[in-house]
Order: C-alpha cells, then sequence, then structure tokens
C-alpha cells in the first residue's frame, strides 16, 4: 500500500474515531463509526489481508451498525442534544483514557518484538480465505464448533426472554 | 506501481459506468414503463423520439431543470447525503464482477480479488444507510417508517442471500467470481451442467440444489433492491412515498437510479454465479457434435470481436434478467410487512440451510 493512501485511511480512522465521542447527536456518533470502520477495513487490505477487511465491513459497518441505527432512531434524540455536558465526567473520562493510553504505551515499549522492523509483505500474494479456513477447520476445529453452541445457545435464550415478556 | 494496470483500470471503471450501467439504468427506465403498459394494456411513453427512445434524455433534463427544494423541517446535511449513500454502493459491487473475458489481452474485470462475493454482500449492505438516513433526515413520519421497514427488511435477507451461495463455494472452493466463471465454462452453468460429460447424472443431481439457491438467491435480490413484491419501504399504498416521500427533483431521481443501478448488479451478480457470466457456448457440428467457444484470445480483430462478444453476451443476459424484475413487478401484488418477514425468516432461511446440508451430502458421497 502506497504511504499516501496508509496516512490518508489511518488519518479517517482516528478523526472519525474521534468524532463518536465528540458528536452531540447520536446517528452521528453512529455513522461516524460506519466511517471508522471503513477505514479500518481499508488499512487491513493494505497489509494484503483481504478477507478480515471485508469481515470488517460486512458484520460491523452493514450489520451491527444498521442495528444500532435501528434502535438509535426509536429514541427521542432531541433530549440527548439538549443535555449539558458533565465537566467532572469529561475530565475524569479523559483522565482514565489518558492513563490506559499511557500504560498502554508502557507496556508496547517492555516487549520484545517491538523493537524489531517488521517483514515486509511477500511479493505474492496469499490467498488468505484458504488459509484461515483451513487453520480455523483443522487446527481450531473444536473451539470453534463449541463457540456455534455458544452463539446458538445465546439465540435461544434472548428469544425465550424476549417471548416471555410478550405474553 | 505499474501504470499500465492503473490506466486500464481507470478506462475499464469509466467505460463500465458510463458506456454501460448509466444508459442500462435510463433505458430500464423506459423498459420498465414500456413493459408495464405492455402488460396493463396501455401504450406507455411513445411520443419522445421514435417509440418513445428518447424519452431517458427528457426525464434526465426535467429532473435537473427542477427547482431542487430542500424542505424546512429536515436534517438538512444528512437530506443531501442520503441520495449519494443510495447511488454508491450500487455501482461500487460491480467492480468485482467479471464482464467479459478479455479485450487487447487485458481481463474484463475491475478488481479481481480473491473475496469476491464477500466484497459484493459488504458493500452491498451498505446500501441501507442511504435509505435509513433519507427516512430519519426527512423528520416526517411516513419517511421515518420506510426508513425502519427497510434496515429490518435488509438485514433479514441478507442472511438468505449469504447462505444461498454457500452450495456453489462448496462445489467451486473459490470465492474468486472469474474462478467461479472459469468452472461453469468446463462443466456447464451452475443451473444447467450442459457441458463436458453431460450424460452424467450425478451432475444433473448436484444442479438441483443449486437450482433451489438460485430461486432463494433471486428472490433475496428482489428484497434487497426493494422490488415489488417486496418493496415495503416504498410502500405507496401505506407510505405515501415511503423513504423518499421528502425527496424531489435531481435527488429524488438518484433513489430512482440507486435503485435500477443496485438491479443492474444484482441482476449481474445473479448471472454470474449460477447463468455462466461471459459465456455463450454455441452448438455446432464439424465431424460430430460440440460446443464452439468465442473468447478474446485470438489474433487481432477476431480477438477484439471475439472480446466485444463476450460483454455484449454478458450484459444481454444482465438485460433478460432485467426483464424478468420487471415482469414480476407488475404481475405480483405486494406483500403485507409480517408476511414478508416470515417468509424471509421462516421459509428462506431454512430453505436455504437445507439446501447446504444437501449439496454438501451430495459433494462429499455422489461426487460428480
Amino acid at each position: 500500500m502506497p504511504a499516501l493512501l496508509f496516512w490518508t485511511f489511518a488519518a479517517m480512522t482516528l478523526v472519525f474515531g474521534a468524532a463518536v465521542v465528540l458528536n452531540r447527536n447520536p446517528i452521528a456518533s453512529a455513522l461516524s463509526l460506519v466511517l471508522s470502520f471503513l477505514g479500518l477495513a481499508a488499512l487491513f487490505m493494505g497489509l494484503d489481508a483481504f478477507f478480515i477487511g471485508i469481515i470488517q465491513v460486512l458484520v460491523y459497518a452493514g450489520a451491527v451498525m444498521v442495528l444500532f441505527l435501528f434502535i438509535i432512531m426509536l429514541f427521542d434524540l432531541r433530549a440527548e442534544e439538549r443535555r449539558r455536558i458533565n465537566r467532572v465526567a469529561v475530565v475524569g473520562g479523559s483522565a482514565v483514557s489518558l492513563a490506559l493510553f499511557v500504560q498502554i504505551c508502557l507496556v508496547v515499549a517492555e516487549l520484545r518484538g517491538s523493537h524489531d522492523q517488521f517483514p515486509a509483505l511477500p511479493a505474492t500474494r496469499t490467498d488468505d480465505v484458504r488459509d484461515i479456513g483451513l487453520l480455523l477447520f483443522n487446527n481450531f476445529n473444536l473451539p470453534f464448533q463449541i463457540i456455534g453452541v455458544l452463539v446458538l445457545v445465546a439465540t435461544i435464550g434472548v428469544i425465550v426472554l424476549s417471548k416471555r415478556e410478550l405474553r | 506501481m505499474n501504470y499500465f494496470i492503473i490506466l486500464t483500470s481507470l478506462m475499464k471503471i469509466l467505460g463500465v459506468i458510463f458506456l454501460i450501467i448509466l444508459p442500462m439504468v435510463s433505458y430500464s427506465v423506459y423498459a420498465e414503463r414500456r413493459v408495464s403498459a405492455l402488460i396493463q394494456d396501455r401504450l406507455g411513453p411513445n411520443r419522445v423520439g421514435p417509440a418513445g427512445l428518447f424519452q431517458p434524455v427528457a426525464d434526465a433534463v426535467k429532473f435537473l431543470l427542477k427547482e431542487d427544494f430542500t424542505p424546512a423541517h429536515v436534517n438538512t446535511f444528512y437530506y443531501w447525503l442520503a441520495p449519494c449513500l443510495a447511488m454508491v454502493p450500487a455501482i461500487a459491487t460491480i467492480a468485482v464482477v467479471p464482464f467479459g473475458s478479455t479485450l487487447l489481452g487485458v481481463p474484463m474485470v475491475i478488481a479481481d480479488i480473491n473475496v469476491g462475493v464477500l466484497y459484493v454482500f459488504a458493500i452491498a449492505s451498505l446500501g441501507v444507510y442511504g435509505i435509513v438516513i433519507a427516512g430519519w433526515s426527512s423528520n416526517s413520519k411516513y419517511p421515518f417508517l420506510g426508513g425502519v421497514r427497510s434496515s429490518s427488511q435488509m438485514i433479514s435477507y441478507e442472511l438468505s442471500l449469504g447462505l444461498a451461495v454457500i452450495p456453489i463455494f462448496l462445489l467451486v472452493g473459490q470465492l474468486r467470481l472469474t474462478e467461479i466463471v472459469r468452472y461453469q465454462i468446463e462443466h456447464g452453468w451452475m443451473i444447467a451442467p450442459f457441458i463436458g460429460d453431460w450424460l452424467n447424472v450425478q451432475k444433473w443431481l448436484l444442479a438441483i440444489p443449486m437450482f433451489v439457491s438460485f430461486c432463494v438467491f433471486t428472490v433475496a435480490i428482489f428484497a434487497e433492491t426493494n422490488r415489488l413484491p417486496f418493496d415495503l419501504p416504498e410502500a405507496e399504498t401505506e407510505l405515501v412515498g415511503g423513504y423518499h416521500t421528502e425527496y424531489g427533483s435531481m435527488k429524488f431521481a438518484l433513489f430512482f437510479l440507486g435503485e435500477y443501478a443496485a438491479m443492474i448488479t444484482g441482476s449481474a451478480l445473479i448471472v454470474t454465479l449460477f447463468l455462466g457470466g461471459w459465456h455463450l457456448p454455441i452448438p455446432s457440428w464439424n465431424g460430430g457434435f460440440h460446443w464452439t467457444y468465442i473468447t478474446g484470445d485470438a489474433e487481432g480483430w477476431r480477438g477484439i470481436a471475439g472480446g466485444l462478444f463476450n460483454i455484449a453476451t454478458f450484459f444481454g443476459k444482465v438485460a433478460m434478467l432485467l426483464l424478468v424484475f420487471i415482469w414480476v413487478r407488475w404481475t405480483l401484488p405486494r406483500f403485507r410487512y409480517d408476511q414478508l418477514m416470515r417468509l424471509g425468516w421462516v421459509f428462506f432461511f431454512e430453505i436455504a440451510l437445507v439446501n447446504i446440508f444437501l449439496a454438501a451430502l451430495m459433494i462429499a458421497y455422489f461426487p460428480a
């Protein structure tokens, strides 16, 4: 990926990530999050990880955020826009996130691999879909099946709970 | 970076959008009006030019010259953003679809990426934002209802859309759309494997789940493109104009064009996955029956003519499917909203799941 494209998409991810928090309008926040995800997907694709990039768009930007929007639109947004900013919460929140950021930086600086330069991408593109599939179904078949059962249990649980309320 | 690739890609993008998709969009609107008139025993637009053929030009001029009115009660930024968001994903999906063999040695696909069909689903799933934002930013109740309906409808039918194509990938073992077309050139179309050892019964048995996939996929494409009988987001009898009630002039036209562009890309996908893509084997008798293939590989003008023939074949197939879209629209009544949801979740979802199971069984135990 040319450096120009990398910086463009990195900036897009960060700017719209910040916009999620700074926007007063929840719909604008949700849409900023979509754009942030799209930037992230583009960064993945720059690393030749097409599968992860596409799944990022398909699952997060295309499905999860549509459901988010669906729920947000049912709320009364004017009340949210009129709400006053709580200074203490802003200062406290910034302090906590700054502390977390510093901690992450310190931990990463301690890591052994963090000072080495990353190896360049192989010149020929690997078929990442096939690689991920083979790895998933050969080496991690049991965990994969267990996750499937867990998701099924969660789905059935949600349906049972919501049906009970209806009755 | 290779400048040849950049230049040819740019030419392919501009050529596909401005020479093929946009004229096709405007003429499918014309076809819609003429065919609907034919079905309802009317004449339809036949005044502008011979048989009304210049009607799309007149319509475009009308849309551009109308007053571009923004109602006072809308959320202006999002109100302007929505029509663009409706148009862009519909056109962007065509990038991975192979629309021809080769022309002067250049493969006729804009981006041949290994996640092919997943890319299509990902971009198509972004198409719902245009409609949802239009419905929300209009600050009016009927558009809002249209937007809410559309978001739940698209999410429901995306499931059957995604599940319906899995049997194909079980068979081909690739997500790349050019590979799927190549498979169909060697073995015949997915729903009609008449090429190669076509007397093989197992191949035709395998075509049964493919045909079920084809039906589920086509119905899901109808729902994803908001076409009748699934056009609940803009049901005029209940919601005035649905999500675009508050829109006029060119902004309305963009929604309209977006819908037809989505139809074209949807048909292009159906053609690529199930109907053999760009190739058209011609039966010929030359010392025994065989199929003649036309590709763009030959030398000189024959190659160019072959490449153009493949492109024409592809868009000819797409045009046939567009006629089916129009035919269905003017034949079937609209479903009720609860019927639509029941159909999506109770019938098509289950059919697609059982179909995957059947296809997997056949591929595992009766390999063709």
